[in-house]
C-alpha cells in the first residue's frame, strides 16, 4: 500500500493543500498527517472547508494547489485506487428506503464488486442488525439506520474510513452505541476520520484538528487542546444581575471571552488573572457575587477562542 | 410559568407520556432530556395544545401557561406561548420579513405593531442585514434564527423549543444560546416573565439550563440543576490511559464494581458503584500489569452530564 513517497504508516498525508472556489479559498495550505490506526475528528462550522477536504482527498475535486496522499497513492493521479480502499458515510445515509437492511448491504457489495455472500452476513453481525435484516430501511429508528449507513460503508472492508457528521441529532446511547462500533473496527485495522459539529463527539477522537475559513487552526488531543490553547484559565462565575456582569466583565479587561453559560457566565481570562482580582472587580461594584470558581476549559471554548481570534 | 401535573398521552398501546409533573417558574430555562422515544417531543406538543392529553385521571390533569389553563382557555394561553418544532416551516419563497409578518399576522397582530417589533427582534437574532433575502437561501443556521424570530414575534412568556439547534453548526449553536440565554435573563432583570422549556440530544446544551428534567419511557426520572446531578455521581467516575486499551478495557469490564467502561479516544471512562472506587482501583493496579498490559494514569474524573444521563438510561433494567 505504500507506492507513494509517504512513510510507512502514514493513511493521509498532505502539503499545502488548497481549494479556490473564484475567489473564495474553501481549503488554505492544509498540511497534515493521519497515521494507521488513528481516530482523527475535524471539528469546525458549516463552510469550514472540512468536506471541501474530504473530497479533495476522495479524488472528487482537484486541488487548486498542494498536494496528498492516501494510503501511499496520490489524490489526483490515483484517486481511483484510493476510493477502492476507503469507506465513505456521508450525513444524508444513502439508503435504498424500499430496501431491506440486508438488500442495502447487496446493493453495496455490488457497487465495489465484493463477490464473498458471507461478507453480507459479517457485516450484518458487526452493526448488530442481524435481526433487523429483513426489514425494509424505511422501518428502522435513527441509530439502526445510522448502523446501516454504516455497514454499507465497510462491506467492501475499506482501510480508511471517511464519517461525515455520523451521529447528528441522536441521543447519547445511540452514540455511543455507535462509537464502540468505530472502535471495533479501529482496532481491526481501520483508520477514521469524522467531522463533526459536536464537542460531545470530538471527545471520543484521539486527535481533533479545529477548522474555521479553510484552515487548520489546531491538531492535537483533545487532553492537549484543552491545556494549550488557551492562554489563562476559565472561571464559573455566577453574579446577580447576570446581564451587567456580562457588561462589567466586558469592559474590564479580565476576560478575553464572556459568554452566557445558563445561570452563570463562563470567563475565559487572558494569561496571569487571579480569583482575587475577579472578586474584587464583583465587590467594587453593585453586583452581587454568588459563586466564582476556577473550572476545566471545554473543547468547546478552545473551539470559540480559536476562531474568535482569527 | 409553565405548570403541568398528571399530563398522561397514549397513543394506541403506546403510553407516550406518563403521569407527568412539571413546573418551570418565570426567569428559568429548562432543559428536558432523556433517549429517543422518551416522549419529550410529545410533552412540547401537548403544551402547545397541538396534542390532547388523554382523559384526566384520578390525580387529574393540568396544564398552566402563563397563567391560564391550556385545557379550559385553550386560545389565551396559547397566545402566550412561542413554539419552536423541531421542523420549522417557514415559506421559502418569502423573504425574512415576510415570513415575520406571516407569523404575526396569524397571531393577530396588525402590521403597525409587528412591524417596528420585528426589526428589534431581527436584530436581536442578528439577521437585519437579511430581512429581504428569501428564506429559501438562508443557511441552516440562519434558518433557525428566523424560526426563533418567528416565535418571538408575539413577545411569548413561554417559549417550547424542540431540538433547536440539530445539525446546526457549533458558531450558530453559541450565538443561538447566547440569545436565549440573554433573552431570559434581560426579561428577569426587567421584572418580566419569561420562561423556556428546551429539548435537546446534547448535554453539552443540557449543562446550560438551570434545571434538566431526564425522560424514560414517558415518565420524568429525575430533575436538578447540572451541577445537583452531577453530584450525584460524583467520586465514582475514573478515567484511565495505558496500552492496550482495548485489553484494559476488557478488564476493566469484567472487574466487580464497575458499572460500565466507555472509550473516548485514547481515554477510558469507568462509572463506579458507590464505595467501591478504591477497590476497583486496587484491582485494575495489579490485573494490568499481571496480565501483560500497562496503565500510565489512573484518576477520578469529574462527572459529566452525559455520564449522569447513561447511569439514568442504563438503570432502567433493575
Amino acid at each position: 500500500m505504500n507506492n507513494g513517497g509517504g512513510k510507512p504508516g502514514d493513511v493521509i498525508l498532505t502539503q499545502g493543500l488548497t481549494r479556490l472556489f473564484g475567489d473564495f479559498v474553501a481549503v488554505d495550505r492544509l498540511s497534515f498527517r493521519v497515521q494507521a490506526g488513528e481516530v482523527v475528528g475535524y471539528l469546525g462550522p458549516n463552510g469550514s472547508g472540512k468536506t471541501t477536504t474530504i473530497r479533495m482527498l476522495l479524488g472528487l475535486l482537484r486541488p487548486s494547489a498542494g498536494q496528498g496522499q492516501v494510503l501511499g497513492f496520490d489524490i489526483v493521479r490515483q484517486s481511483e485506487l484510493i476510493r477502492q480502499r476507503v469507506g465513505y458515510m456521508s450525513q444524508k445515509f444513502a439508503l435504498y428506503h424500499d430496501l431491506t437492511v440486508r438488500e442495502n448491504l447487496q446493493f453495496y457489495a455490488g457497487v465495489y464488486g465484493v463477490a464473498d455472500r458471507q461478507r453480507i452476513e459479517s457485516v450484518l453481525e458487526l452493526v448488530g442488525l442481524r435481526e433487523q435484516a429483513n426489514l425494509m430501511a424505511s422501518e428502522l429508528s435513527v441509530g439502526w439506520r445510522q448502523r446501516l449507513a454504516l455497514g454499507t460503508a465497510v462491506v467492501h472492508q475499506p482501510q480508511l474510513l471517511f464519517l461525515d457528521e455520523p451521529t447528528s441529532g441522536v441521543d447519547p446511547l445511540a452514540r455511543r452505541a455507535f462509537w464502540d462500533l468505530i472502535y471495533e473496527l479501529v482496532a481491526g485495522g481501520v483508520t477514521a476520520l469524522v467531522t463533526t459539529h459536536y464537542m460531545d463527539e470530538a471527545e471520543y477522537c484521539g486527535r481533533v484538528g479545529i477548522m474555521n475559513r479553510g484552515r487548520l487552526l489546531a491538531y492535537d488531543t483533545p487532553a492537549e487542546l484543552k491545556r494549550s490553547v488557551l492562554e489563562g484559565p476559565a472561571w464559573d462565575l455566577t453574579v446577580e444581575p447576570i446581564m451587567d456582569g456580562l457588561h462589567l466583565l466586558e469592559q474590564s479587561g479580565l476576560g478575553l471571552r464572556i459568554s452566557l453559560a445558563g445561570d452563570h457566565l463562563r470567563v475565559i481570562s487572558p494569561g496571569e488573572v487571579t480569583e482575587q482580582q475577579l472578586s474584587d472587580l464583583i465587590a467594587n461594584s453593585t453586583l452581587q457575587l454568588i459563586r466564582l470558581e476556577r473550572v476545566a476549559p471545554s473543547l468547546e471554548d478552545v473551539f470559540l477562542t480559536l476562531a474568535e481570534k482569527q | 410559568m409553565i405548570r403541568v401535573e398528571g399530563l398522561s398521552k397514549t397513543f394506541g398501546s403506546l403510553e407516550a407520556v406518563r403521569d407527568l409533573h412539571l413546573s418551570v417558574p418565570e426567569g428559568q430555562i429548562y432543559g428536558l432530556v432523556g433517549p429517543d422515544g422518551a416522549g419529550k417531543t410529545t410533552t412540547l406538543r401537548l403544551l402547545c395544545g397541538a396534542l390532547r392529553p388523554d382523559p384526566a385521571g384520578k390525580s387529574g390533569t393540568r396544564i398552566e401557561i402563563g397563567g391560564y389553563d391550556l385545557l379550559s382557555e385553550l386560545e389565551n394561553a396559547r397566545a402566550q406561548i412561542g413554539y419552536l418544532p423541531q421542523r420549522f416551516s417557514l415559506y421559502e419563497e418569502l423573504t425574512v420579513l415576510e415570513n415575520i409578518g406571516f407569523f404575526a399576522e396569524m397571531r393577530g397582530i396588525p402590521a403597525a405593531e409587528w412591524r417596528p417589533r420585528c426589526m428589534a427582534i431581527l436584530e436581536f437574532v442578528g439577521l437585519v442585514e437579511f430581512t429581504n433575502r428569501r428564506a429559501g437561501q438562508l443557511s441552516g443556521g440562519m434558518k433557525q434564527k428566523l424560526g426563533l424570530a418567528a416565535a418571538l414575534v408575539h413577545r411569548p412568556k413561554v417559549l417550547l423549543l424542540d431540538e433547536p439547534t440539530t445539525g446546526v453548526d457549533p458558531v450558530t449553536r453559541q450565538d443561538f444560546w447566547q440569545l436565549i440565554i440573554q433573552m431570559v435573563a434581560e426579561s428577569r432583570q426587567n421584572g418580566g416573565s419569561a420562561s423556556v422549556l428546551v429539548t435537546t440530544p446534547y448535554m453539552d446544551e443540557a449543562a446550560r439550563c438551570q434545571k434538566v428534567g431526564f425522560m424514560r419511557l414517558g415518565k420524568l426520572l429525575v430533575e436538578g440543576s447540572p451541577q445537583e446531578l452531577r453530584q450525584q455521581l460524583e467520586g465514582r467516575i475514573l478515567e484511565l490511559t495505558g496500552e492496550p486499551l482495548e485489553g484494559l478495557r476488557r478488564i476493566a469490564g469484567q472487574i466487580a464494581g464497575v458499572e460500565s467502561v466507555q472509550r473516548f479516544g485514547e481515554r477510558l471512562h469507568l462509572r463506579i458503584q458507590a464505595g467501591q472506587q478504591e477497590a476497583v482501583s486496587e484491582e485494575l493496579s495489579t490485573r494490568v500489569p499481571a496480565e501483560g498490559g500497562v496503565l500510565y494514569s489512573l484518576d477520578r474524573a469529574a462527572p459529566q452530564l452525559e455520564d449522569v444521563f447513561m447511569s439514568l438510561a442504563e438503570s432502567e433494567d433493575e
